[in-house]
Order: structure tokens, then C-alpha cells, then sequence
């Protein structure tokens, strides 16, 4: 993975696929602690204690069509080769919570990517075969916070408009970087 | 600077033209976004296939992701689904060559050979 935004994608979508209907994203850098966090918490189907246990293993997986599955040990190995780690927390019928960290400054640190097109991503995902699923993503960089929930865009929207529809997904996408370059100081 | 206030406009803009895309019996374009996917470069593909249906205002073209298609060292894989015709398989897949199959296989219905499995395997 170029970047950790790709890493995000590809994440939340275990999410999407363990039938979350709300998946929040948070990413948390810090300067003063020189630390970089990156949280995704679903509302899905959860894991039980003996898949967590082996979750990390790239031969684990729930796809079908290969018996590989590379996105967590490709996500942990990121981490780690920052300094940080990668911890997953779940429990059965409740959701899962994957938090990562770094240490932001590391030279091997991935720079946080296209945050934009991750979301945009995201959203199509949800919205695929009638199903809604909503995402809060909140950055926050020195104690200053972008956030995009989608249910507010929905509420905003009412009934007849679709959150996939590209007028709103181009919306969002400015919206996006917009805050971001705000959140950065830089216009 | 954008806000939510906006979409309010957006709304009744998109209200009028959107009963014309509620038909979901035509084309269907599904891109591969499991990790192998994403990791080759799906998301743009993905993205650019979006803006492009966008830009000719294909009314009945949806565009769908799926999961791992099973040919992991050929993503980004982009599927093509024309209804009473044989899926097309599209492999390797870039922004660019995404812009094209829109233009000249959903469009024009000219299958753009050179990018599909049969070729790129070769």
C-alpha cells in the first residue's frame, strides 16, 4: 500500500463486509507527542475469540476465493515498521475496534494519502445493493478537528436524494479537502 | 469555504434529473476493491469511471465494486456487464485506460480488445 489512506479503504471495508451499519474513522495526529493514531470502529458482526486470536495471520482469512488475506498483516506491518503497533479489539455481535499507531515523524511513515477518494470510495461501497451505511471520519491534527459524518449529509439531503449521487459525491470530495487544508493551516 | 447549507441546493438540482437514472437494468461496471485491488490501484480506476459516466451523463450505466476476483497479479480488474451480451473482463486497469473503455465500449459498444484478459495475459 502507497499510503495509509489505502490502507483505511481497505480496512473499513472488513467493516462494510461484517454488516456494519456505521463505521467511524479517526485519524489523530499529534505533534507533541510526536504520535500518529489511526482508529476504525464498526458497529458489525464482531469477531469471536478465536478468530481475533489469529486475525493477524495473512492465512487467515474470510474470503473465499484465496487463502490469503493481506489487509490486517499489511496494516501491522506498517505500523510496526514505524515504531508503532496495531491493536484489534472485538467482541461478538457488538463490533470491532482496530487502532494503529505510529510514530508520526518516523522516515518509514507513510504519508496519510488521498483521504477524499478513500471517502468517496467508502460511501459508493455503503450504498451498494440498497444498503445504507453511514461513516464519521474525524481528523484531528494538534487538537484541531475536521469531521464528515454522513448522516448529517443524508439529513440534509431528506428522501429524495441519494448520497451516491456525483453531485453530492463531488461535494464531498471539496468538502474533504477543503477541511483538511484548513486543518493544516494552509489555504 | 463549503457547507452543509449547500447540499440544500444540490438537492433540488438533483431532484429533477434523477428519476432518469433510477432505471437499473442496464450496463454494469464493477471494479475489483479487495486488498489486492486497492494496493494496484483500484481506487482511482474506480473514481475515474465515476467521473466519467458523470461527464456523458449515462443515465443507465451503474458503476459497482466488488470483492477479490481471484486474479490477484492482474488487478486492477474492471468487469463489464452489457445486458444480453458476454461479461468483459478488462485487466490492469489505469485511470486512463479506464476513461477509455467508458468512451469507446459503453459508449460506442467497440469492446477495446488490447485490454481485456485474452490480451493481457499473452
Amino acid at each position: 500500500m502507497k499510503d495509509l489512506s489505502l490502507h483505511i479503504l481497505d480496512l473499513s471495508q472488513n467493516s462494510v463486509s461484517a454488516g456494519a451499519t456505521l463505521v467511524k474513522i479517526t485519524i489523530n495526529e499529534d505533534k507533541a507527542s510526536d504520535k500518529m493514531t489511526i482508529c476504525i470502529e464498526d458497529n458489525g458482526k464482531g469477531m469471536d475469540r478465536d478468530f481475533l486470536e489469529r486475525v493477524m495471520d495473512p492465512f487467515v482469512t474470510t474470503r473465499t476465493s484465496r487463502k490469503v488475506g493481506l489487509g490486517i498483516p499489511l496494516m501491522l506491518a506498517a505500523c510496526k515498521r514505524c515504531e508503532g503497533n496495531l491493536v484489534i479489539e472485538s467482541e461478538k455481535d457488538i463490533g470491532t475496534k482496530l487502532t494503529g499507531t505510529f510514530r508520526q515523524s518516523h522516515i518509514d511513515r507513510a504519508p496519510v494519502g488521498d483521504m477524499a477518494e478513500t471517502m468517496l470510495t467508502l460511501i459508493l461501497t455503503g450504498s451498494d445493493g440498497g444498503r445504507n451505511i453511514d461513516f464519521v471520519y474525524r481528523h484531528i491534527i494538534d487538537n484541531r478537528e475536521f469531521c464528515l459524518d454522513t448522516r448529517e449529509i443524508r439529513n440534509a439531503l431528506g428522501s429524495g436524494v441519494a448520497i451516491e449521487e456525483p453531485e453530492v459525491l463531488m461535494w464531498v470530495k471539496d468538502y474533504i479537502n477543503e477541511g483538511l487544508a484548513n486543518l493544516r493551516g494552509g489555504v | 469555504m463549503k457547507t452543509i447549507q449547500e447540499l440544500e441546493e444540490i438537492r433540488k438540482k438533483t431532484l429533477d434529473t434523477i428519476n432518469v437514472r433510477k432505471d437499473r437494468s442496464g450496463t454494469r461496471i464493477v471494479v475489483g476493491m479487495a486488498t489486492c485491488g486497492i494496493a494496484a490501484g483500484a481506487r482511482p480506476v474506480l473514481l475515474s469511471i465515476m467521473d466519467e459516466v458523470k461527464k456523458h451523463d449515462l443515465a443507465d450505466v451503474v458503476v459497482a465494486q466488488t470483492g477479490c476476483i481471484g486474479m490477484c497479479r492482474l488487478e486492477p480488474i474492471v468487469e463489464v456487464y452489457k445486458p444480453g451480451e458476454d461479461k468483459v473482463t478488462y485487466v490492469k486497469v489505469n485511470p486512463s485506460k479506464a476513461v477509455r473503455i467508458v468512451n469507446e465500449h459503453i459508449m460506442k459498444g467497440k469492446v477495446v480488445d488490447e485490454y481485456t484478459i485474452g490480451a493481457g495475459d499473452k
